[in-house]
C-alpha cells in the first residue's frame, strides 16, 4: 500500500541508513518531512494547486518491485551513444560508479552523487538542500526519503562545456525510488544538465523527484528532463529554481512515460533582469495523465519569462497545464508571456490549461494563449494527395506539432536525443527517421 | 484517359457541380475557364480525392478505373497529380523531406527503388533549378512564409518530381508574374507527352499564350457550357463571362460564329 502509515514505516525502517543519517541537521528535515506528509496526507482534488490531479487513490495502491533486473549497460550506451559530456548513472535510487563516467571537470567545479557530496562536504549541501517545507507534500515526502541523486556546484565564473547527464534507471528490488539533485551555480558560470528518467516493464511503481537549482548572478544554466518511465510508473517531480541578477534559467520538460507524471516547474527572480524559458512537450496515450504546474515568481524589476508548453494528447489521456504568474509590487517592467496549446488526436483525450495570474506591479507586459485543436484537415489531405498514406501523414503532422518545442533547445545532440525519445513513443516513428 | 460523366457533387448539401461531363484524352491538354465561384476548385478538389466534398452522381473514370472509389493517395500513386490553388503551410515539416517522402511514395508504387538521400538531392536541386527556386527553400518548412509566387513554384516543383499522368493545375497561374508564370507554362509544356494529360484551371487566357491547349471549357454553375478550341479563351478574353446567366443559362450563347449581345 501506498497510504500514510506504509511511508511512515518505510521511513522508520530506512532512516538509518539513508546517505547523511548521522547529520543532525539532515536528519531533522527528513524527521520534519515525513510527519508533515504523514499530517497533509496525498493530495486530493480539494486542494487548490492539485484540483485536475488527485492522488487520493495513493492511498490504496500497491507499489512493487519490476523484478527484473534492468539492462542498465545497454540503455545507457543506447542513450550516450557518441556523446561525451559527464554520465552520472543512478540505478534503483542509488549512484552506480561503475557505469558512471564523470569524466575531467574544470576546476572549481563539483560533481559527484548526493551520497558522496554529503559525505565530503555537508555544509555546502545543508544550504542547498531545502527544507520540509517546500512545495506540497510529495515533496516532503521525497525530503524525507531521498537516497541520493545529484550534486553539482560550480565556482563563480566556471563553465561546464559538455552537458551533465544524470541517468536515473528503475531499479529490479525497489517499488519506489526518491531523488534528489542539488545544482549551484554562483555568479556567472554556466552549464547545462539534462535528466534521464528511464523505466520497463509492467510493475507500478513510484519516483519522486526534486531537483533544486540556485542560479546566481549573470549565470546560464540549461535544465532537461526527459521523463521515460514506465508504463505504470507514478512520477511525482519539483524542479525549483531561485535566479540571482540577469541570471538566465532554461527549463525543458519532456514527457513522455509513466502513468501519471506531475511535474511542479518554477523560479523566483531574486534580482533584477533576470530571464527565464519554460518549455514542455508531452505524449500521452491510453488513460495516462500528465500535469504540468508551473510558478515564475517575478520579485524582482525587469524580468522576463516564456513558456510554451505542447500537448499531444491520444487515446483516454489528459493533460493538463496550470502557469501561475506571480509579479510583485515593485517588479516593475517585467515582461511574461505563456502558452500552452495542445493537439487532440483523439476524441476522448482532454486538454487543460489554466493561466494563474497574479499581478501587484502597474508597468508589466504579461500574456497568455491556449489552444486546443485536431489535426488539420487540409494540411492532411494536401500530404494524402502527394501519395502518403493517411496514418503516415498523421504521424508527419502530429511530429510536425512537437517539432516546434523540440526546435526550442538549442544544443543539437540534446535536440536529436529529445527527438529519438519522441519518435520512440509515436507509432511509426521509423517512417520519421529521416528528420532527425 | 479521363470520362467524367454527369457529376455532381455538393458541399455542407449545397449543390455545386451540377451534371458536369468532360473527356479527356492521353496526350492532351484541356484548359478550364470560367468565372469565380463556378466550380473550378471542386472540381478539381473532388478529382483528387477530398471528402468535404460529396458526390451525389455521376461517375469518373480513368484508365478503365473507378477514380472515384480510390483513396486519396492511391490516386497520387497511379499519377494524379492537382497543383492546389492554395498550397497549404506545414509548419515543422522540411520541404526536402515532404518532397521525398512524396517521390519515394509514388516510385515504390510504381515499382521503382525508392531514392536515397544523395541521389534525391542531385534530382530535386536540377529541378528547382528549371523551376528558379532557391536551394535554400528546401530546408524550409513546407510553403511556410512562402510568397504567393514560391508556393506556385513548389507546387510546380512537385509535379515535375512526381511524373503525373494525369495533372490538373488549378488556377496555378493567378497572381503571378510574367516570369512566374513561363515557369508554369515551361512545367507543363515539359510535361507533355503522348501518355499524358493535363488540365489546366485558369481564369485568364494569359496563361494560354505560352501552353496550347487542345480544347477549352468553360464551366459556369457547376457546369461545362461550352467547349470549343483555344479561340474560345481569346473570345472569353474579349467578351468576359457576361454572356452567362445567373443560374448558369447561357442566354444568347455566342456560336463559334460569335454572335453575342
Ligand atoms: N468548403 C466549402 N464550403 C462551402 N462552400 C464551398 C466550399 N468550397 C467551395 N464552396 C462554394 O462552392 C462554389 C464553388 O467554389 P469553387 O469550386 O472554389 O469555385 P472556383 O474555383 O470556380 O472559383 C462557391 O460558391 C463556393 O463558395
Ligand atoms: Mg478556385
Amino acid at each position: 500500500m501506498s497510504d500514510v502509515d506504509t511511508w511512515l514505516a518505510h521511513y522508520h525502517a530506512h532512516s538509518a541508513v539513508l546517505p547523511g543519517a548521522e547529520l543532525p541537521w539532515l536528519a531533522d528535515i527528513r524527521r520534519q518531512a515525513i510527519y508533515r506528509f504523514a499530517d497533509e496526507g496525498w493530495p486530493t482534488r480539494r486542494h487548490p494547486r492539485w484540483n485536475h490531479t488527485s492522488l487520493a487513490f495513493m492511498d490504496q495502491q500497491d507499489f512493487a518491485p519490476a523484478g527484473v533486473a534492468p539492462d542498465a549497460a545497454a540503455a545507457l550506451a543506447r542513450l550516450r551513444g557518441e556523446d561525451a559530456g559527464h554520465w552520472l548513472v543512478f540505478v534503483g535510487g542509488r549512484f552506480d560508479a561503475a557505469l558512471s563516467d564523470i569524466g575531467p571537470l574544470p576546476a572549481g567545479a563539483q560533481l559527484s552523487s548526493l551520497a558522496e557530496a554529503l559525505a565530503t562536504h555537508p555544509e555546502a549541501v545543508e544550504a542547498a538542500f531545502g527544507s520540509h517545507e517546500d512545495g506540497d507534500s510529495p515533496a516532503a515526502l521525497n525530503a524525507a526519503l531521498a537516497s541520493d541523486g545529484a550534486w553539482l556546484r560550480l565556482a563563480r565564473g566556471v563553465t561546464l562545456e559538455a552537458p551533465v547527464h544524470l541517468v536515473f534507471i528503475a531499479g529490479a528490488d525497489e517499488a519506489s525510488r526518491h531523488l534528489r539533485n542539488l545544482i549551484v551555480a554562483e555568479a556567472n558560470s554556466e552549464a547545462t544538465v539534462v535528466e534521464h528518467y528511464l523505466g520497463s516493464g509492467e510493475a507500478s511503481t513510484l519516483t519522486t523527484a526534486v531537483t533544486r537549482l540556485q542560479v546566481d548572478a549573470d549565470a546560464r544554466l540549461t535544465h532537461l528532463k526527459l521523463q521515460q518511465e514506465a508504463e505504470q510508473t507514478v512520477h511525482l517531480a519539483r524542479i525549483d529554481a531561485v535566479q540571482g541578477r540577469g541570471a538566465r534559467f532554461a527549463s525543458h520538460s519532456l514527457s513522455f512515460g509513466a502513468r501519471l507524471a506531475r511535474h511542479d516547474i518554477g523560479t523566483r527572480f531574486d534580482g533584477e533582469g533576470c530571464e527565464a524559458l519554460f518549455n514542455g512537450l508531452y505524449h500521452l496515450d491510453g488513460r495516462r495523465h500528465v500535469d504540468h504546474h508551473t510558478r515564475i515568481d517575478h520579485a524582482q524589476p525587469r524580468g522576463t519569462s516564456r513558456e510554451f508548453y505542447r500537448g499531444l494528447l491520444d487515446g483516454l489521456s489528459r493533460g493538463v497545464f496550470t502557469g501561475r504568474v506571480i509579479v510583485a509590487k515593485d517588479a516593475q517592467r517585467s515582461d511574461a508571456m505563456q502558452r500552452c496549446d495542445n493537439l487532440l488526436l483523439s476524441r476522448q483525450a482532454e486538454a487543460d490549461a489554466r493561466p494563474e495570474l497574479e499581478i501587484y506591479a502597474d508597468d508589466v507586459k504579461c500574456s497568455h494563449g491556449a489552444t486546443v485543436g485536431q489535426i488539420d484537415e487540409d494540411s492532411l489531405f494536401y500530404l494524402q494527395t502527394r501519395g502518403l498514406d493517411e496514418t503516415h501523414a498523421r504521424r508527419l503532422l502530429t511530429y510536425a506539432f512537437a517539432t516546434e518545442a523540440l526546435d526550442r533547445i538549442d544544443l543539437a545532440p540534446l535536440r536529436k536525443q529529445a527527438r529519438a525519445a519522441l519518435m520512440a513513443r509515436l507509432p511509426g516513428g521509423e517512417l520519421l527517421e529521416e528528420l532527425l | 484517359m479521363l470520362d467524367i460523366n454527369n457529376l455532381q457533387a455538393s458541399v455542407e448539401g449545397k449543390s455545386i457541380l451540377k451534371g458536369l461531363d468532360l473527356h479527356v484524352k492521353a496526350g492532351e491538354v484541356h484548359a478550364i475557364m470560367g468565372p469565380n465561384g463556378s466550380g473550378k476548385s471542386t472540381l478539381a478538389q473532388v478529382l483528387a480525392g477530398r471528402d468535404a466534398f460529396e458526390v451525389t452522381g455521376g461517375s469518373v473514370t480513368w484508365d478503365e478505373h473507378d477514380l472515384l472509389a480510390m483513396p486519396i493517395e492511391e490516386r497520387a500513386r497511379a499519377g494524379l497529380f492537382l497543383a492546389f490553388q492554395y498550397p497549404v503551410e506545414i509548419p515543422g515539416v522540411s520541404n526536402a523531406y515532404f518532397l521525398k517522402a512524396a517521390v519515394n511514395a509514388v516510385r515504390k508504387h510504381r515499382g521503382l527503388p525508392e531514392f536515397d538521400a544523395m541521389d534525391f538531392l542531385t534530382r530535386v536541386k536540377a529541378e528547382m533549378k528549371a523551376v528558379g527556386m532557391k536551394e535554400e527553400f528546401l530546408y524550409r518548412a513546407v510553403n511556410e512564409g512562402f510568397s504567393g509566387g514560391e508556393k506556385k513554384r513548389n507546387e510546380v516543383l512537385q509535379m515535375a518530381l512526381l511524373e503525373p499522368r494525369l495533372a490538373i493545375l488549378d488556377e496555378t497561374d493567378s497572381g503571378l508574374d510574367i516570369d512566374a508564370l513561363k515557369v508554369v507554362a515551361d512545367g507543363v509544356n515539359r510535361l507533355r507527352s503522348p501518355e499524358r494529360a493535363l488540365i489546366v484551371i485558369t481564369h485568364y487566357q494569359r496563361l494560354l499564350d505560352y501552353i496550347v491547349p487542345d480544347q477549352v471549357h468553360v464551366l459556369s454553375h457547376g457546369r461545362i457550357v461550352r467547349s470549343g478550341g483555344r479561340e474560345l479563351a481569346l473570345e472569353l478574353e474579349e467578351k468576359g463571362y457576361g454572356w452567362i446567366g445567373d443560374s448558369g443559362e447561357v442566354h444568347s450563347a455566342p456560336e463559334p460564329a460569335g454572335g453575342a449581345q
